[in-house]
């Protein structure tokens, strides 16, 4: 469930005034952007740039990007693009670094449904004026090219039908590839990059009964194996993606400093979606509510988005 | 039918053929542009409840199944933007690959689908040029004995040849039924533009040879505005 509470009745134009007095003058009144944006989803986040163009003859989300600064920033320009958009700029952003981020890759192409990372192709051709797929291939070599890109390319059927024979087969050829240590099998990529969510859920499943332990337990393994940590990832992500984002968070917080971009992705991205569930996890993980681990870790406007769309009430 | 449905019985259909029916599978996925191929893929979940690449992945055992899969996977971009040095090195990894060729099946090689799947066509048109310039030879000529491969670069990087290759085929006197076939299957789905401008060529043994609603059909293609 989404943890963002947007009021049904909205008007766009009033919105929009509410921003640009935000942001007219001296200084910035950060409070409002973020009691308006913080509460808006994403078709009227859509609707109120479009007011704001109309009135303004400018481009909202250009204008907060050149108010505002830092992780609050970021988290702003994030928060306000449409999702394909702003999974394209994610995706583009974690290529590009000096070392890719793989994990973001695997985590867009594996947690959205069939139909959202369509749109994510789409947007990100329109951005980048290159496919998803050119991208991932030029920065990325070998096995984990393959498996990359094949992930970013799938369209999974969407559909709940399972076939039993077929998840015990897969998942014994599965297993074969983990005791072999061939974890680049071609079956492998095979499996993982082509079968429809449920039917890898069945296998898993599958997989766990007949073994004892979860898939993710046997894959763990050499860290300096890029190959193996881009494979759990995505058989995470594909096996229960609430788990992998919870773990995200912990991660993102526990450490010396926190890692705000992927504190601020998890959260910015599920917000609309299961931030709830995610959330619910969490607490029941850390005994501490992700709050009050949020709050204690953040500071200033940042802090207060962040809680704003975790579902905190002014 | 619509055109989607349409090629997504193709592929299923060639799929089920095997090996001799492939090229059918390559010509689908070349000729389409992004979002046909797309559609045919939706359209393919909701005929088979399945997704196209989970059954030619899981049906394909041979060296092909790579270059299938990827193919039908693409989503390419269709903007013009090209970058002539990205070319230039992508054609000589190719011809590198062909080159070592008795080594490694070209086919299998990564780099090769990978730059055959990915690329935009307006891109893999500069690199078959730029390929010319480094071998003298063009990629279709280097590629003779790979058939698949072959006609992959042929979709991609001179369509117009693979398709008056098509017509060519299907126009003779002793034409067979898989050639009449494949005419057929060329014109029930593309638009005009590229295909009109071929057909033209073919205007007088259209008129000529073909009887009936299938001529209807190339006739309609010849008046098909652009």
């Amino acid at each position: 469930m989404a943890t963002i509470d947007a009021p049904s009745q909205v008007s766009f134009q009033q919105d929009a005034e509410i921003l640009r007095k935000a942001c007219k003058g001296w200084g910035t009144d950060e409070k409002a952007i973020i009691s308006v944006l913080g509460h808006r989803n994403a078709a009227q986040r859509k609707q109120i740039r479009l007011a704001y163009e109309e009135l303004y003859q400018e481009d909202l989300v250009k204008r907060l990007e050149s108010e505002l600064s830092g992780d609050f920033e970021r988290a702003v320009y994030r928060w306000i693009l449409d999702p394909a958009d702003r999974d394209a700029v994610l995706a583009n952003v974690a290529i590009k670094k000096l070392s890719p981020d793989l994990h973001v890759i695997v985590e867009i192409s594996c947690t959205r449904s069939p139909e959202e990372l369509l749109a994510v192709r789409r947007a990100y051709q329109a951005r980048y004026k290159h496919s998803l797929e050119e991208d991932v291939a030029a920065h990325t070599k070998g096995d984990t090219r393959t498996l990359l890109v094949a992930l970013v390319t799938a369209f999974r059927y969407d559909g709940e039908e399972i076939n039993t024979r077929l998840a015990n087969s897969e998942a014994k050829i599965l297993h074969d590839a983990v005791e072999d240590k061939k974890f680049n099998h071609e079956e492998v990529i095979r499996i993982l990059t082509t079968r429809s969510k449920m039917q890898l859920m069945a296998t898993f499943n599958r997989y766990s009964d007949d073994h004892g332990a979860s898939i993710t337990k046997h894959l763990q393994g050499d860290s300096g194996d890029e190959f193996l940590l881009v494979l759990r990832t995505a058989v995470r992500c594909l096996n229960d993606s609430k788990k992998y984002f919870e773990k995200v968070l912990h991660n993102s917080i526990r450490r010396m400093g926190t890692d705000e971009d992927a504190l601020t992705r998890v959260i910015v991205t599920r917000a609309e979606k299961d931030l709830k569930d995610i959330k619910e996890l969490y607490h029941k993980r850390n005994s501490v509510a992700l709050e009050q681990a949020v709050a204690k870790d953040t500071s200033g406007d940042y802090k207060a988005l962040l809680l704003t769309l975790l579902g905190k009430e002014d | 039918m619509h055109p989607w449905e349409r090629d997504a019985r193709f592929l299923k259909k060639a799929l089920k053929k095997g090996p001799p029916q492939y090229n059918v599978i390559v010509e689908i996925a070349c000729t389409r542009s992004s979002d046909q191929l797309l559609g045919a893929r939706k359209a393919y979940h909701s005929l088979f409840n399945r997704s196209i690449e989970e059954d030619l992945a899981f049906h394909i055992k041979g060296s092909e199944r790579k270059l299938l899969v990827a193919l039908v996977s693409a989503y390419r971009y269709e903007g013009s933007k090209v970058k002539e040095d990205t070319a230039r090195s992508e054609a000589k990894a190719l011809l590198n690959a062909i080159n070592n060729g008795d080594k490694r099946k070209i086919v299998e090689d990564d780099e090769v689908v990978t730059i055959l799947t990915a690329r935009s066509k307006p891109h893999l048109k500069e690199v078959y040029d730029q390929y010319k310039k480094l071998s003298n030879k063009t990629i279709t000529e280097d590629l003779e004995v790979e058939l698949l491969l072959k006609e992959t670069v042929e979709c991609l990087c001179t369509p117009q040849t693979y398709f008056t290759k098509i017509f060519d085929a299907a126009l003779r006197d002793d034409a067979n039924e898989g050639a009449k076939k494949a005419l057929t299957r060329l014109v029930a789905t593309q638009k005009g533009g590229e295909i009109k401008e071929v057909a033209t060529k073919f205007e007088e043994q259209i008129e000529e040879r073909v009887k009936g609603a299938y001529k209807d059909v190339l006739v309609g293609v010849l008046a098909k505005e652009g």
